[in-house]
């Protein structure tokens, strides 16, 4: 099960934090400036898992953001790389060419796609189309209550 | 006679009722709006223009004014309760709460934009409920009606919502409130609830593991879904409740079948495109099942025998050249390996990580190193076959991969080729910069040394350089057993030593205290062999080691212990040196006035030798006997010195019959068990005896039973007084949680001795416990007997103890019982 997922900026901004496990605040914060700066501090060639306290944390870079994840011991680091990219190319998938402005203005979206693929912290849905199907139609029908809501104010509902 | 009215003109419009403006809807709309316009607030500014507002912020002040006044206005329309511009406010005040400002005013806000029937309200109250409220707030139970209402909604992206955030912040209470509903929607016919429940069910069962048997009828058709994510979910699902119940482990053992086919199917099959990633049909659920597999094979030899087949199959059939096909092929060989499976199996299995080790990507060379260290407890010699690639990842740039490295090198060591592994090892812990590294790897290549050393003189050169190479970061005995080791080796040996220690020495260093140390140890016993009887005879001069002397002693480099060493080593070289004796008077004199204590009580003590009691010094300071090897020794064979052995023997004989009896004696509720007392030579502590050897100048022999030399200046707690008996604890932590016991037993009588004293002592079943023999068995009036008792705490747990005394006196026995709740270390 995934303990925490962070995506941060190279200049140690964070952009999305998704967390699966109850820690109080004060530990939250912590947790993630003491990642984040360790992650930051790592150079290009090491490899993309650590230990860190109980848990394996594994990162990966992509453009200007680092997607960071932490799993429990016997969880499969490998596949966590796989998650992560699935996660990026549904992400490019849906705002066509995603970058890190995409997800700064639009964060509640990628918390959405987030949701989609994970829940609980373990994967929900492995097609890609199956995805990107179910976010088209909730957008669908938040669209669907703005026009309605729209209509309903200038009176003609 | 009229009253004064105010000139037309100069009313506002809706006071001069003079216009005949139109009497009509439009109008009386117009001016209510305006009211309204004037009382209401202005429309709250749009998300991604705070965000622009946000970012164009320059400096940190500059941000937080920005975000205080945003925070102010949310916060006073929150207060407003208005429900047109919620939403919209809460998006923003999440946005603030990403950049690290407090926002635990909108958590009640989440609650109602939940209860709200818009689909658009609902998605963001759920995405600020799963940011803002969980488990830990005391909001977080309110949700729970909102909840449940949502999970019986008719939209299936409502229902999805209340599933999503059920399963990302459920606490126990609301999981077992909710846990019928999730079920119910597990056994929906909606695939896209199904697999969303599944993962739900899941995260409930992680927190009340009761629950198991309420979803446990749900399972049963969660595998024979073709529906890729309600498989993986319902994977999930089960790999947990196995996880937490065995006899769920049991239940579900029979789905074996259906796993391997479900396997099967996804390996063959064709070409997929919904689930494919880079030519492999859904890794992510060939990972799950793997691993379910792993759970239900492992020590069962009949399920694994099922699944040889496929474990194989997938083995072999995987492409290896993207990351996915990595991906599988690690989880078959964990599976492979921690099932009962078959011995071709685990040799394909261990081929594959050597496949990994040389694989150019880190990644996969990090989880081959993990990997291979997990198997190397159960397949040593399979994994030697890899040495050689193991040794090159010692080179590795990448620090993680080092350090996996050095611990598999490590568990690699044996007999035949320590010679070599040690060779490289030092080369790690000489080249490695970080200092955890170097004081890890250094007390692993010492254990090696201690094991599988051929020789004595290798065993000593490579100490050497152990101590050379990792400067201050040694174990905290290497001092003391290099110490022993030399005192015990013959005298070319010693003489050698002693020249690469001085080499050593020679090369201006800081930070190698210990080196220090061990140098002025053997200089001081041995520098006359070394000066008069080896190579080194003509090369030195008795001058140029004493100027070495003068350095060290005064270096401000060299802490107290080690000046403490250098000064007595000196005082030794007084007898062996030829022609020296006035400059050492000088040098030990000037301790005499040392700002520290200790260095002035030796400085004076040893200025008395060579002055009132120059009679002596020469017998005094002869050359030290062998140190015994005081440490147990693992794995070797012999070693400890024969007189110590014959002097325990009876102590564990006499004591091993009445061990049984204490077992019986404390029952078995709590869970205590009595520990024999250990067939260990007692420890003695080398580096304060050297020291104290010159204080008792009745020379107490160092094969005595037992100096268990009590530190000073610590409190002691008496944990039994009865008939002139008392014993007395000191307790001592040590580093690794475990403790230290001195037992001091007092007899306060005139005229009565105990006999046949003996001390059992049992402690709960997590700790190891080990007592040392004790000084005597006889408590003469106003005597004492002393006992080390040693435990070892590895869970960390609360230690207690119950003890049984027995000793007999005028002829009668007693057996008196103790029990210690409470130890109080001291600091």
């Amino acid at each position: 099960m995934m303990q925490f997922m962070l995506l941060f900026s190279r200049q140690g901004k964070l952009r999305l934090q998704k967390w699966y496990q109850a820690y109080p605040d004060k530990t939250k914060k912590k947790i993630t400036r003491e990642l984040i700066a360790t992650i930051l501090a790592r150079k290009p060639k090491m490899c993309s898992f650590l230990e860190w306290k109980d848990l394996k944390v594994v990162y990966k870079r992509y453009a200007s953001l680092y997607f960071c994840c932490a799993i429990e011991q016997d969880d499969n680091e490998l596949l966590t790389l796989e998650v992560i990219h699935r996660y990026v190319e549904l992400l490019d998938k849906y705002f066509g060419s995603v970058c890190e402005l995409d997800i700064i203005f639009n964060f509640e979206k990628a918390y959405f796609m987030c949701d989609e693929l994970l829940l609980g912290g373990e994967i929900q849905e492995t097609s890609k189309k199956n995805v990107l199907k179910a976010i088209a139609a909730q957008d669908l029908l938040q669209e669907d209550e703005a026009v309605e809501g729209a209509l309903r104010e200038i009176g003609l509902l | 006679m009229w009253g004064y009215q105010p000139e037309p003109g100069i009313l506002p419009p809706e006071e001069n009722r003079r216009f005949n403006a139109p009497f009509n809807m439009a109008t009386i709309k117009q001016v209510i709006n305006e009211a309204v316009e004037r009382v209401r607030m202005p429309t709250p500014v749009r998300l991604r223009d705070l965000i622009r507002h946000i970012r164009a912020a320059r400096t940190a002040a500059e941000e937080r004014a920005v975000v205080n006044k945003e925070c102010a206005l949310i916060r006073a329309c929150f207060r407003e309760d208005d429900s047109l511009w919620r939403c919209r406010n809460l998006a923003k005040l999440l946005y603030i709460h990403m950049l690290g400002y407090p926002a635990h005013f909108g958590q009640l806000e989440c609650l109602k934009l939940i209860a709200s029937p818009r689909f658009t309200d609902k998605r963001i109250g759920y995405l600020g409920a799963m940011l803002l409220l969980d488990e830990r707030q005391d909001v977080h139970l309110l949700i729970t009606n909102s909840l449940k209402n949502d999970l019986n909604s008719t939209t299936q992206f409502v229902v999805g919502l209340a599933l999503c955030t059920l399963g990302a912040i459920a606490s126990p209470e609301m999981a077992r409130d909710l846990a019928s509903e999730i079920d119910r929607l597990a056994r929906s016919p909606n695939a896209y609830i199904r697999k969303k429940a599944a993962l739900c069910a899941f995260r409930v069962v992680r927190k009340v593991p009761e629950s198991i048997e309420i979803f446990l009828p749900a399972t049963r058709s969660l595998l024979t879904e073709k529906n890729h994510g309600v498989l993986i979910t319902g994977v999930t699902l089960i790999t947990e409740m196995c996880e937490k119940s065995p006899d769920t482990l049991a239940h579900f053992k029979k789905l074996v079948p259906n796993l391997v086919r479900i396997l099967k199917n996804l390996i063959l099959a064709g070409y997929s495109p919904e689930h494919d990633v880079s030519g492999v049909s859904d890794p992510f659920l060939q990972v799950k099942i793997l691993r379910l597999l792993r759970i239900l094979g492992r020590g069962d030899p009949e399920t694994s025998e099922a699944m040889n087949d496929v474990l194989a199959q997938v083995a072999t059939n995987t492409e290896t050249t993207k990351n996915v096909g990595n991906t599988i092929l690690y989880e078959t060989v964990l599976s492979i390996m921690d099932i009962q499976s078959e011995s071709g199996l685990r040799v394909l299995a261990i081929n594959i990580l050597g496949r990994f080790l040389l694989n150019n990507d880190k990644n996969i060379r990090y989880v081959a190193l993990n990997t291979l260290l997990k198997t190397s407890a159960k397949d040593l010699s399979a994994v030697q076959r890899h040495r050689s690639t193991i040794l090159e990842c010692l080179k590795d740039p990448d620090v993680s991969i080092r350090r996996r490295a050095m611990e598999l090198c490590v568990a690699l060591v044996n007999h035949s080729n320590v010679r070599s592994m040690i060779t490289e090892l030092l080369l790690f812990v000489e080249r490695s910069p970080e200092p955890e590294f170097k004081s890890v790897c250094s007390s692993h290549i010492m254990h090696c040394a201690d094991k599988f050393s051929p020789d004595n003189k290798w065993r000593l050169e490579t100490l050497l350089r152990v101590i050379v190479a990792a400067g201050n970061n040694v174990r905290d005995d290497v001092v003391s057993s290099t110490i022993q080791l030399i005192s015990d080796s013959p005298r070319e040996l010693q003489a050698s030593i002693t020249a690469d220690f001085w080499r050593e020495l020679c090369v201006d260093k800081i930070d190698r205290q210990p080196l220090v140390q061990v140098a002025m140890w053997s200089l001081g016993e041995y520098g006359d062999i070394m000066l008069y009887d080896s190579e080194f005879a003509s090369k030195l001069t008795e001058e140029e080691i004493l100027d070495v002397y003068q350095r060290m002693l005064w270096a401000p480099q060299n802490n107290i212990v080690t000046k403490q060493y250098a000064l007595l080593s000196l005082v030794k070289l007084s007898t062996r040196f030829k022609s020296a004796l006035q400059r050492i008077n000088r040098m030990v004199e000037q301790f005499g006035s040392h700002l520290h204590i200790e260095m002035q009580q030796r400085g004076v003590e040893f200025t008395a030798l060579f002055s009132q009691y120059d009679h002596l010094r020469p017998s005094l300071l002869e050359r030290m006997p062998p140190i015994p090897n005081t440490k147990p020794k693992m794995d070797e064979m012999g070693g400890d010195s024969p007189e110590m052995e014959s002097l325990v023997i009876d102590q564990v004989v006499e004591q091993q019959d009445s061990s049984n009896a204490l077992l019986l004696l404390l029952g078995t509720s709590t869970a205590e068990t009595a520990i024999l007392p250990d067939t260990n030579i007692n420890s003695i502590e080398n580096n304060q005896d050297l020291l104290d050897l010159l204080g008792g100048l009745d020379g107490p022999s160092l094969n005595n039973v037992d100096i268990p030399k009590a530190p000073i200046h610590k409190p002691s707690m008496t944990v039994f007084e009865k008939d002139n008996l008392k014993i007395n604890f000191e307790v001592e932590q040590t580093i690794d949680g475990g403790y230290e016991i001195l037992m001091t037993a007092y007899n306060f009588s005139n005229n009565q001795t105990l006999d046949n004293f003996v001390l059992q002592a049992a402690v709960p079943k997590t700790f190891v416990l080990k007592m040392q023999p004790a000084s005597s068995t006889q408590l003469p009036p106003t005597g004492e007997i002393t006992q080390v008792i040693s435990i070892k705490n590895p869970t960390n747990g609360v230690l207690r103890m119950r003890l049984r005394i027995c000793y007999s006196v005028n002829g009668q026995t007693v057996t008196e019982q103790a029990e210690v709740n409470q130890f109080s270390p001291t600091s």
